[in-house]
């Protein structure tokens, strides 16, 4: 067990062992993604309320789940990069960035493209929405100062500080954006008119959920690849892995 | 190291270092007087922009009061470690064989003394201009004594975390702007819970919690924050 995760801190063994995780990992995802997409858009019944609109759930809701659950793969790497100093957890933390921003940025769209008809506009302050808001500033925030440092040593340390920090403060954001909303916003707005989901349509939405989350660490996996070929281009083990394919 | 000099208590510590900033702050008033300015005329340009209906001023004044001070606190924390930074002595204070965390916290300290404590002390001044009925008052000074103890230790982290980078002001806003939402709902809901005549006490626990809560946290990462910075 110990030899396999020091293992996986040697950038030329993960190279290997990734790209046999690839190999598998994306028929799983493609079908996984396509099973789901087609039972959730097609053979899923219409909600009886919201007709065929409420599809957009199986978009939508996937890529929240997975987009919050990201910005915790991310601080987690950065808390290891910070106490053990693994270089693999700096490239993981950098992988997850940008996947996890996008996958939010997802999950705000198809909610504003769903609110237009239901609700009648495009933006609500309502309180889920909005701590997705912030969950984007604070993925943005990560990805720009990632950036903005040359030494880019320094700049994993400083990104998984910061990241350690907007993990510790998501909870008390969402709770405190909950409570915002509760006081203020008038109780007509509701999440959809389906207190239980009916099974018909909820096992599509968690087939979807697991499609996402192996999309998540399919993504994540070829962002290292390619972090890796790029910071390793002049390395020995490089050239005799693309010298022996 | 071998050193013939005792180390000293970090309390010793913590003082020299809170009136070393807090000299340096002295010998430019401006830097005092600016942010309480800044925040002055802001507040002036919300009744142009709104009109001067008085009860909608009112209705809005918690909201307006408690963004501006968001706004200043940002400002100023920009600079907050720049000049130490600039003249080599946080590298000097890195090296000493005291925690970063505490010498850094002395310097907030001091720096919140300068701006925070006497935005809050000024507040209900702009409270009154802007119409806040008398009854949140008080409140909104309490809520912003505590307050800016979190918005000053937060932008203090992204003072650090960007203090090495040349243009690193918008950046700073990216950085912290999103961790001082719990701040600004628990202050302005306090602020208004108090107009309403409610009961704004348990929002003013709430926010004494994050003070307290991030008057343990920030410190570390702020120093940190301070490494990164000068190992880059």
């Amino acid at each position: 067990m110990w030899t396999f995760i020091h293992k996986l801190g040697s950038p030329p063994w993960f190279f290997g062992f990734s790209g046999t995780l690839v190999r598998w990992l994306l028929p799983i995802t493609v079908t996984l993604l396509v099973v789901g997409a087609i039972w959730g858009l097609m053979v899923a019944p219409p909600d009886f309320r919201q007709g065929n609109s409420y599809r957009i759930i199986y978009i939508h809701v996937p890529a929240a789940v997975v987009a919050l659950a990201g910005y915790y793969v991310m601080a987690l790497a950065g808390a290891v990069s910070l106490i053990w100093r693994i270089k693999m957890a700096d490239v993981t933390m950098r992988a997850a960035a940008p996947v996890g921003a996008v996958l939010t940025a997802i999950a705000l769209v198809t909610g504003a493209i769903w609110g237009k008809p239901t609700w009648g506009a495009w933006w609500v302050w309502d309180a889920r929405i909005t701590s997705m808001l912030i969950l984007l500033f604070l993925y943005l925030g990560v990805v720009a100062l990632f950036e903005a440092y040359e030494n880019k040593t320094a700049a994993a340390r400083a990104c998984a500080v910061l990241s350690l920090v907007g993990m510790v403060n998501i909870p008390i954001i969402y709770k405190s954006v909950d409570w915002w909303y509760s006081l203020h916003q008038p109780a007509s707005i509701k999440f959809t008119g389906e207190s239980a989901i009916d099974s018909s349509m909820l096992y599509p939405l968690l087939l979807m959920i697991l499609a996402f989350y192996c999309f998540f660490a399919l993504t994540l996996l070829l962002n290292m690849r390619a972090e890796l070929l790029w910071t390793h281009r002049d390395s020995g083990w490089l050239k005799q892995l693309v010298g022996d394919a | 190291m071998p050193s013939d000099q005792p180390l000293l208590s970090l309390r010793v510590v913590f003082l020299t270092q809170f009136l070393r900033h807090g000299r340096s702050i002295m010998t430019s008033p401006a830097d005092v007087a600016n942010p309480l300015l800044f925040f002055f005329m802001v507040i002036t340009l919300f009744p142009l922009g709104l009109g001067p209906d008085p009860t909608r001023l009112a209705a809005l004044s918690p909201g307006i009061l408690w963004v501006v001070a968001l706004l200043a606190s940002l400002m100023v924390s920009a600079k907050l470690f720049a000049s130490d930074f600039e003249d080599g002595s946080l590298e000097q204070l890195a090296l000493a064989p005291y925690p970063l965390a505490v010498t850094a916290l002395a310097e907030v300290s001091a720096h919140w003394l300068a701006t925070g404590f006497l935005l809050a002390l000024l507040s209900p001044l702009f409270g009154v201009m802007l119409g806040l009925p008398d009854e949140g008052l008080l409140t909104l000074l309490v809520s912003l004594l505590l307050g800016t103890v979190c918005l000053t230790l937060i932008g203090a982290l992204g003072s650090a975390l960007t203090v090495s980078i040349r243009r690193g002001g918008l950046l700073l806003s990216l950085l912290i702007i999103p961790l001082n939402v719990p701040v600004l709902i628990f202050g302005t809901t306090a602020v208004r819970e108090a107009v309403l005549g409610g009961n704004p006490e348990s929002w003013l626990a709430l926010l004494a919690g994050l003070a307290l809560g991030s008057l343990v946290v920030a410190p570390l990462a702020i120093g940190a924050a301070l490494r990164v910075s000068l190992d880059s």
